[in-house]
C-alpha cells in the first residue's frame, strides 16, 4: 500500500541524460525502482546505462507505459517539461529542479488543473517508500519500511526526521517532500488526506517552514478530518525578520505566518508540536504509544 | 533582487504608466542641474535606498528653489538613513530623485502579489494609500480589495473595473486608471517582478493617475531572462560577505549573535538557529552550502564564517544525501589548517559516508568537538561559546 508510489511504479527520468538526472536515476534504480525509460530530446533511440532514451515524454509514455516522471531538467526549461509530462497524462511527476520561475510555475498550476496529473515539487527531494520505490535525491539507506507517513516542504530536515524515527526502530510507510517554493503542485492536505486513507500509515511527521499559510490551512484540516495523530515541527523560529521592500507579501495571505503563529495554530488543533527539530522522533514515539 | 524608485519608474514609463518627471543625482549640483530641466514650481528630493518608510526617516523632502533643491539634496546625499526597514544601522544615502511636484486629489494603494493559496497574482487595492499598509491590512482588512488574475486570461477589464469602481472612480479618471493597472500587470508578468507595489498611487486636480512612489522587487530565478534587469543591480546595496557567498552557490544571512553555522539544506539551516535558540546560543548567521558543494566551497563557507568577528564558536551540521561527509570533513580541516582554527568548533556529520568523515576529522590532530545527534550538536555549541567569552 503506501501512497503515491510502490513496486508497481515504473518510472521515466526527464533529463536523464545530464549529470545529475543521470546520477540520481541509476541511485534509484540501485534502491529498487523500477526504471523504464528516460528523456533527452535529440537523444532518441540511444541507451543510457541500460535505459532506452525517447526524444519526448509521448513516446516514452508510449512504448515504456511509465506511470511516473521525475523532472531534472535544468531551471529555464524545466516549466516546459512538466507541461509535456502533463499533457503525456502521467499521472505522478515529482520535479526535483531548484530554481524554477514563479510566473513559469502559475501557468503549470493553471495547468495541471482538471488534467490527469498530479505534480509533487518543484524543489523538493521527492517521494520514497521505504522497501520499495525511491523517486528523488534522497539518501535510501537512512530510511526503513513501517507506519510513519512524513510530510515536508524542506528536504535536509526530512532526512533529519526519517534518520531520528529509523534510529528509534520506526519505520515510514512514504516520506513525501512537496517542496519549498511558493507555488508547488500538491499542498500538505492533499497528502494528508492520502495517509489519512491508508491503511498502513499509522501516525505523520508534518514539517513546515515559516511563510505562507499551508501549515495553517493543515492544521484546520486537521482539526476536521484527521483520525491518526501528526506531529509537526516548523523551521524559522530563530530567523530574523528581512529587511524587505514591500508589505504586499504580507497583507495578502491577511495572516501572521511566523513559526510561533503556526505552532499555536497546530496545537489548538491537535496536532503535538515538537519545539526542536531533535524531538521529532522522540515525539512520533510518544503518540504511537497511547 | 530590488530596484531603485527611479529606477521602478523608469520601467514603468516603458509601460505606459504614468510618472511624475524627474531625474537622479548624485551630487548637490547634478541635483541642481536635473531640476532645472522640470517644468515645476515646488521639487521633491527623494532620497534612493532600497527601504520603505524613507519619508518618515527625513530622507524626502520638498523644495521650493533651486538653493533649496541644492541645500536639501546636500543634506540628503551622504546620511545615514533609518527607517523600519532599514534596522538601526541605517543606510547611506548615494543617490537622490529629483521629482516635479503635483496637486494631489487624493492618495490610493496599488499592489500585484502572488496568492500562495490559490497559485495565482492578486492584485491588491486601497482607498487608505499613503499609510503604512500593514496597518490598513490588519485594522481595516474590509478596505483592502483583491482580485486574482486567471493566468489563462491574463489581465482584463473586468479585472480593471471591479478594482476602479472599487475605489470610487469614475469618468476619465477610471479609464486611466484602468490604464494603469493593464500596463502594471504587463510590466508585472513581462519582467517577471515578485512585487510590485505603488504606495501612493494618486489622483490629481489635474485628472490625471500616477505612480507617486514605486517599488519593484524581481523573481531571482528568472533574472537569467532579463539581463536588462540585472543591469540595473546596485551593489552598494547589498552584503559584501552576502554577495561573495553567492558566487559560491553558498546562502549566507549574517546575523548577530556569536555561533557560526555551517548546515546544508535550508530547512535544516533554519532548524539549527532555532535548536541554538531552543539551548540558549545565538546564531552568528544562516549559511546552507547547498547540496553539491565541493571541498572548496566548503573552505570558502569556512573562511566567511571566520570573518565575522563576533564568531565564538562554530558549529558544523551536515546531514549528507547527496553531499558526502568526507568531502565535507576534507573542506573543513582545510580551511582550519589554512585559516588557523582560533575558536573551539563543534561537528555533527551523519549519513552518507560518515565514518569516512568522522576519520577525516579525528585523524586530523585538529582540536574537534565531534557531536552526537542534533541536540547534543547545540548544546555543545552554546558550551563552547559561553566558555570562550
Amino acid at each position: 500500500m503506501a501512497i503515491l508510489i510502490n513496486r508497481n511504479t515504473k518510472l521515466i527520468t526527464i533529463g536523464l541524460t545530464g549529470k545529475q538526472g543521470s546520477f540520481h536515476t541509476l541511485q534509484s534504480r540501485d534502491y529498487g525502482t523500477n526504471v523504464v525509460g528516460g528523456v533527452t530530446p535529440g537523444k532518441g533511440g540511444t541507451i543510457h546505462e541500460g535505459i532506452p532514451v525517447f526524444n519526448t515524454t509521448y513516446e516514452a509514455v508510449k512504448e515504456t507505459g511509465a506511470n511516473a516522471a521525475m523532472v531534472f531538467v535544468p531551471p529555464p526549461f524545466a516549466a516546459d517539461s512538466i507541461l509535456e509530462c502533463i499533457d503525456a497524462e502521467i499521472p505522478l511527476i515529482i520535479a526535483i529542479t531548484e530554481g524554477i520561475p514563479v510566473l513559469d510555475m502559475i501557468k503549470v498550476k493553471a495547468a495541471l488543473k482538471g488534467s490527469k496529473s498530479r505534480l509533487i515539487g518543484p524543489n523538493c527531494p521527492g517521494v520514497i517508500t521505504p522497501g520499495e520505490c525511491k523517486i528523488g535525491i534522497m539518501p535510501g539507506h537512512i530510511h526503513m519500511p513501517g507506519n510513519v507517513g512524513v510530510i515536508s516542504r524542506s528536504g535536509t530536515l526530512t532526512y533529519e526526521a526519517v534518520f531520528q524515527l529509523t534510529q528509534r526502530e520506526i519505520g515510514q510507510s512514504t516520506c513525501v517532500g512537496i517542496g519549498g517554493d511558493p507555488v508547488n503542485g500538491t499542498n500538505f492536505i492533499d497528502i494528508l488526506e492520502m495517509f489519512e486513507k491508508d491503511p498502513e500509515t499509522k501516525a505523520v511527521i508534518m514539517i513546515g517552514e515559516i511563510g505562507g499559510t499551508a501549515e495553517t490551512d493543515a492544521a484546520r484540516w486537521i482539526r476536521k478530518h484527521m483520525t491518526k495523530p501528526v506531529v509537526s515541527f516548523i523551521a524559522g523560529a530563530a530567523a530574523p525578520k528581512g529587511k524587505r521592500m514591500g508589505h504586499a507579501g504580507a497583507i495578502i495571505s491577511g495572516e501572521d505566518d511566523s513559526a510561533e503563529s503556526k505552532f499555536k495554530v497546530l496545537q489548538e488543533c491537535g496536532v503535538t508540536i515538537a519545539r526542536s527539530p531533535a524531538e521529532l522522533g522522540q515525539k512520533v514515539q510518544e503518540v504511537l504509544k497511547k | 533582487m530590488n530596484v531603485h524608485e527611479y529606477q521602478a519608474k523608469e520601467l514603468m514609463r516603458q509601460f505606459g504608466i504614468s510618472v511624475l518627471k524627474g531625474g537622479v543625482a548624485e551630487t548637490a549640483a547634478q541635483a541642481v542641474e536635473v531640476a532645472k530641466t522640470l517644468d515645476t514650481k515646488v521639487w521633491v528630493v527623494k532620497a534612493q535606498i532600497h527601504a520603505g518608510g524613507r519619508g518618515k526617516g527625513g530622507g524626502v523632502k520638498l523644495a521650493k528653489s533651486l538653493e533649496e533643491v541644492e541645500k536639501i539634496s546636500k543634506e540628503i546625499l551622504g546620511m545615514q538613513l533609518v527607517t523600519h526597514q532599514t534596522g538601526p544601522e541605517g543606510k547611506k544615502v548615494l543617490k537622490v530623485l529629483i521629482e516635479q511636484g503635483c496637486d494631489i486629489d487624493h492618495e490610493y494603494y496599488c499592489g500585484i502579489v502572488l496568492d500562495r493559496t490559490v497559485g495565482k497574482l492578486a492584485f491588491m487595492v486601497s482607498t487608505e494609500g499613503g499609510m503604512d499598509i500593514e496597518k490598513v491590512a490588519h485594522d481595516t482588512p474590509e478596505k483592502i480589495i483583491k482580485a486574482h488574475i486567471e493566468p489563462c486570461a491574463g489581465y482584463t477589464s473586468a479585472v480593471g473595473r471591479k478594482l476602479g469602481y472599487a475605489l470610487g472612480l469614475k469618468g476619465e479618471t477610471l479609464n486611466k486608471a484602468m490604464k494603469f493597472f493593464e500596463g502594471l500587470y504587463k510590466l508585472y508578468t513581462e519582467k517577471d517582478c515578485s512585487i510590485a507595489e505603488i504606495n501612493p498611487l494618486v489622483t490629481t486636480k489635474a485628472g490625471d493617475v500616477l505612480a507617486l512612489d514605486g517599488k519593484l522587487n524581481f523573481d531571482d530565478n528568472a533574472l537569467f531572462r532579463h539581463p536588462e534587469i540585472e543591469a540595473m543591480r546596485d551593489i552598494t546595496e547589498e552584503s559584501a560577505q552576502e554577495l561573495e557567498a553567492g558566487k559560491f552557490g553558498l546562502s549566507y544571512i549574517s546575523l548577530d549573535g556569536n555561533i557560526g553555522c555551517l548546515v546544508n539544506g535550508a530547512g535544516l539551516a533554519m532548524g539549527t538557529l532555532d535548536i541554538l535558540k531552543l539551548h540558549g546560543g545565538t546564531p552568528a548567521n544562516f549559511l546552507d552550502v547547498g547540496g553539491g558543494a565541493t571541498k572548496e566551497t566548503v573552505e570558502k563557507a569556512f573562511s566567511i564564517i571566520l570573518e565575522d568577528k563576533n564568531v565564538k564558536a562554530i558549529l558544523v551540521n551536515i546531514f549528507g544525501g547527496i553531499m558526502k561527509c568526507d568531502i565535507i570533513a576534507r573542506g573543513v580541516v582545510d580551511a582550519a589548517r589554512e585559516m588557523g582554527l582560533k575558536v573551539p568548533l563543534v561537528v555533527r556529520l551523519e549519513g552518507t559516508n560518515v565514518a569516512l568523515g568522522k576519520k577525516i576529522l579525528s585523524e586530523s590532530g585538529l582540536k574537534i568537538t565531534a557531536a552526537g545527534d542534533l541536540a547534543d550538536a547545540a548544546q555543545k555549541a552554546v558550551a563552547a561559546a559561553k566558555g570562550a567569552k
